[in-house]
């Protein structure tokens, strides 16, 4: 099993000799096997045996073979979730010709790699990355990183279900409320009444009834099993440490569905990446982080003693829990539950207030509220600065709206009023700049995820320092708008990391249409690098 | 006989979803259904057993769909069997169209034993403001009688199991019907009180206790004919959801 990965030759001479690529080749195999974790087998999808699958680990420069064999009877893909590849090697079904690896088959994915950090990688078709497959995907830097430390470790999150992905579907299907677990109740309302008295309390239950929506609907899907690196939190994955040594977490969540609250108790986390772009280090106590995107962090342990990472989803039904530890063997203290946060006004879109009338108590957000204890520090997208000086900085030539809505009664999701089978695709010059400005319909938070670029956070930051992101959350009844430079042709999947959400329709097409020569952009602002190197790959 | 009819139709209704599924997914490999989405259904059952003014009762009310976002194929049945006889039983069966966020409309065929009288039926089905299960529907019988049925019904969570459904139909009449025993406007309604507790969304016992009466000339004629205007009737049962 330790030989998962074949890792061909050259490598010794790309460490002496970084401008030399290496060929690094791995052999992944998919298969459905019965995995025990939460303490019965359950048939889950595999990678070379093992849920997670197996980190890759590449350099920068490497060129990546990768053969993928389906060992299932279903149709799989693999898609590298961050990385920049040609459109063909991207792995999601439907796009650049791709058709998906059928039963039996296997294709083989080719592509330089042209940045470094921490992404990961997961199937694209049906549900199968709730059941098993994602994995961390590491590219180093081809020199010295300028990110030091003495341990590294990744810290892959996911929540890990009994039930099978279609039948989580077919359930939220059914009933939306299938797996709500903290509906309103007659107490709450009774327990409102005597917080806020009866005008107030009967107001609120009459805004949220006439909205016919739901002011604890914070997740879709309960019943999950929170895992660090494919371990349960009696499983306790450690990191071991020397007191005094840098330690470089990679968080990458993994999860189909949750959204987590990080924080490790006695330690500051230094964040320097985000998805896998290295960031100017921010001290914070802990952060917020969705479904497909990763932070990495440096924490400096020094006592001899065990410190608990602790990722509770923000419905707060439980927790993923691993340990930092001297040793084997230790526990540290398992922080208490938060409590869990309540919709408000604020958090609805708003064309569906309408004439309501509201304070401004009303309109903060509720799904925000992690709980952060006064004077700690919870990392914010406004933090967020480029650590290097981004190649475009020109304002953007248009906008497009992106409106993000939904039926919650009948679990439909939509971007721009319409599901993935209707939707027209979003159509881009190839190096055209613009704006593109989500808006949040909904009441629940979406992590819109664009394929084959990074897209850049409009956080405040100047231009040139504007944080560059695969996946974006955008808040409830929030707008949030970020640049994208459109330098790699292709058609590029869009949609909300949330697996259901997904699954249900929030999802379309970025097409960037590359003409000919003429329709490039003169180079005069520095424009980034155009995707042309991995043109030469091809499926077995 | 009668129960054997009941089994039958209810078997029948309860099967006929996962029988188009099967064939559905058995003439398209994918999920997905050309033009049409992924196929998905949804049934719920309640069956119980209890005493009516007249002794033991027991009934059934079957609801539910197959189908897609927009179009579904809906299917009701409900009815109550008496101590020796099939009181009343209706069966449905409808397109129903997702035609606003909280609404579908609705239109089909409903069939009815022991009168053996069979419906058009033009109605919606949705959720309206205040979470109010609503249903109305417009009948008209092979006879050319225009009737209408209005029901509503909303969940009241004492705790996350614990659930309490208040629900109330009335139901009117354009011409009298005398096959079937009424009159013209208000013939008859009902308000109910069930108590279940959910183990699981999809597995439901509870306890139900509703009181119906006829209005007007309605319960002028079952009074004439020494029928009940009124009843109570309480019974426990099994909510199932498929």
């Amino acid at each position: 099993m330790k030989s998962l990965a074949t890792l061909t030759a050259l490598t010794a001479l790309a460490v002496c000799a970084p401008v030399w690529a290496a060929t690094v080749t791995y052999d992944l195999t998919i298969a459905r096997q019965p995995v025990t974790i939460t303490g019965k087998p359950l048939s889950k999808v595999t990678v070379n045996g093992t849920l997670p699958a197996p980190v890759l680990r590449f350099k920068q420069g490497d060129d990546a073979i990768i053969h993928v064999t389906n060992a299932m009877d279903e149709d799989t893909s693999v898609h590298w979730h961050g990385l920049l590849v040609p459109g063909l090697m991207d792995g999601a079904p439907g796009h650049n010709g791709f058709a998906g690896i059928k039963p039996a088959a296997s294709f083989t994915y080719r592509f330089p790699l042209r940045q470094t950090g921490t992404y990961w990688y997961h199937s694209h078709s049906l549900g199968q990355e709730q059941e098993g497959l994602y994995g961390a995907l590491i590219v180093d830097p081809a020199g010295k990183d300028p990110i030091r430390s003495d341990r590294d470790y990744v810290v892959l999150l996911s929540d890990f279900s009994e039930e099978t992905s279609p039948e989580i579907m077919a359930n939220l299907k059914k009933d939306s409320d299938y797996y709500a677990t903290a509906r309103r109740t007659v107490g709450d309302f009774i327990h409102d009444v005597r917080e806020m008295g009866w005008s107030k309390a009967w107001k609120n239950a009459q805004d949220w009834g006439h909205m016919r929506m739901a002011q604890t609907d914070l997740a879709d899907v309960t019943g999950y099993t929170f895992l660090v690196n494919g371990k349960s939190p009696t499983q306790n994955w450690t990191g071991l440490f020397k007191p005094g040594e840098k330690v470089r977490l990679r968080f990458i969540n993994a999860s189909a569905m949750s959204f987590f609250d990080v924080r490790i108790p006695g330690l500051k986390m230094r964040v320097v990446q985000a998805d896998g772009q290295n960031v100017e280090p921010v001290a914070v106590d802990e952060f917020r982080f969705a479904p497909a995107e990763t932070y990495d962090v440096i924490v400096e342990p020094t006592g001899e003693r065990a410190y608990t990472i602790a990722a509770e989803p923000i419905d707060r039904t439980g927790f993923a829990l691993a340990t930092l530890a001297p040793k084997e063997g230790m526990r540290g203290e398992i922080p208490a539950q938060r409590p869990r946060a309540l919709l408000k006004m604020g958090d609805m879109g708003m064309s569906d207030m309408g004439d309501m009338v509201m304070t401004p108590e009303d309109m903060k957000s509720g799904w925000a509220k992690a709980g952060t204890p006064e004077g700690a520090k919870a990392l914010s997208y406004a933090d967020l600065r480029y650590a290097g000086i981004q190649p475009d900085t020109r304002q953007p030539d248009r906008t497009i709206d992106v409106t993000l809505g939904g039926n919650m009664e009948r679990y439909i999701w939509t971007l721009n009023g319409k599901s993935m089978a209707e939707a027209e695709p979003i159509r881009l010059k190839y190096g055209e700049r613009v704006r593109l400005t989500f808006t949040n319909d909904t009441m629940m938070a979406h992590p819109m995820h664009l394929h084959g670029m990074f897209v850049e956070l409009e956080n405040g930051q100047p231009m040139e320092k504007l944080p560059n992101k695969h996946t974006v959350i955008i808040q409830p009844g929030k707008t949030y708008s970020v640049l994208l430079t459109a330098n790699e042709p292709g058609e590029w999947s869009f949609h909300c990391h949330l697996l259901y959400h997904m699954m249900s329709g929030m999802m379309t097409k970025v097409v960037v249409a590359k003409l000919d020569a003429a329709d490039a952009p003169v180079d005069a602002h520095g424009s980034p690098q155009p995707a042309s190197n991995g043109g030469h790959a091809h499926a077995r | 006989m009668r129960a054997n009819l009941i089994t039958g139709v209810m078997a029948t209704l309860t099967a006929l979803p996962f029988a188009v599924k099967a064939e559905v997914m058995a003439d398209h490999a994918m999920h997905d259904v050309d033009g049409f989405g992924p196929v998905y259904h949804m049934i719920r059952l309640e069956a119980d057993t209890g005493a009516g003014p007249h002794g033991a009762v027991s009934s059934w009310d079957l609801d539910g769909w197959i189908g897609g976002d927009t179009h579904k194929l809906w299917l009701k049945s409900e009815g109550t069997q008496g101590k020796s006889k099939l009181e009343d039983a209706e069966a449905w069966m409808m397109y129903s169209r997702n035609v606003a966020t909280f609404w579908d409309a609705q239109v089909g065929l409903r069939h009815d034993e022991p009168d053996s009288a069979t419906y058009a039926v033009l109605g919606v089905n949705g959720l309206a403001p205040y979470y109010f299960e609503t249903e109305a529907h417009l009948f008209v019988s092979d006879k050319g009688k225009v009737s209408a049925r209005l029901r509503e019904e909303n969940d009241l969570l004492l705790t996350q199991k614990l659930i309490l459904k208040p629900y109330a139909e009335l139901n009117v009449q354009a011409q009298p019907d005398r096959a079937r025993h009424t009159g013209a406007g208000l013939t008859d309604g009902k308000v109910g009180l069930q108590t279940r507790y959910e183990f699981t969304r999809a597995f439901a016992p509870y306890v139900d206790i509703h009181y119906g009466r006829k209005f007007g000339e309605t319960s002028s004629m079952a009074q004439s004919q020494g029928d009940d205007v009124t009843e109570t009737i309480g019974t426990v049962g099994l909510r199932l959801m498929f």
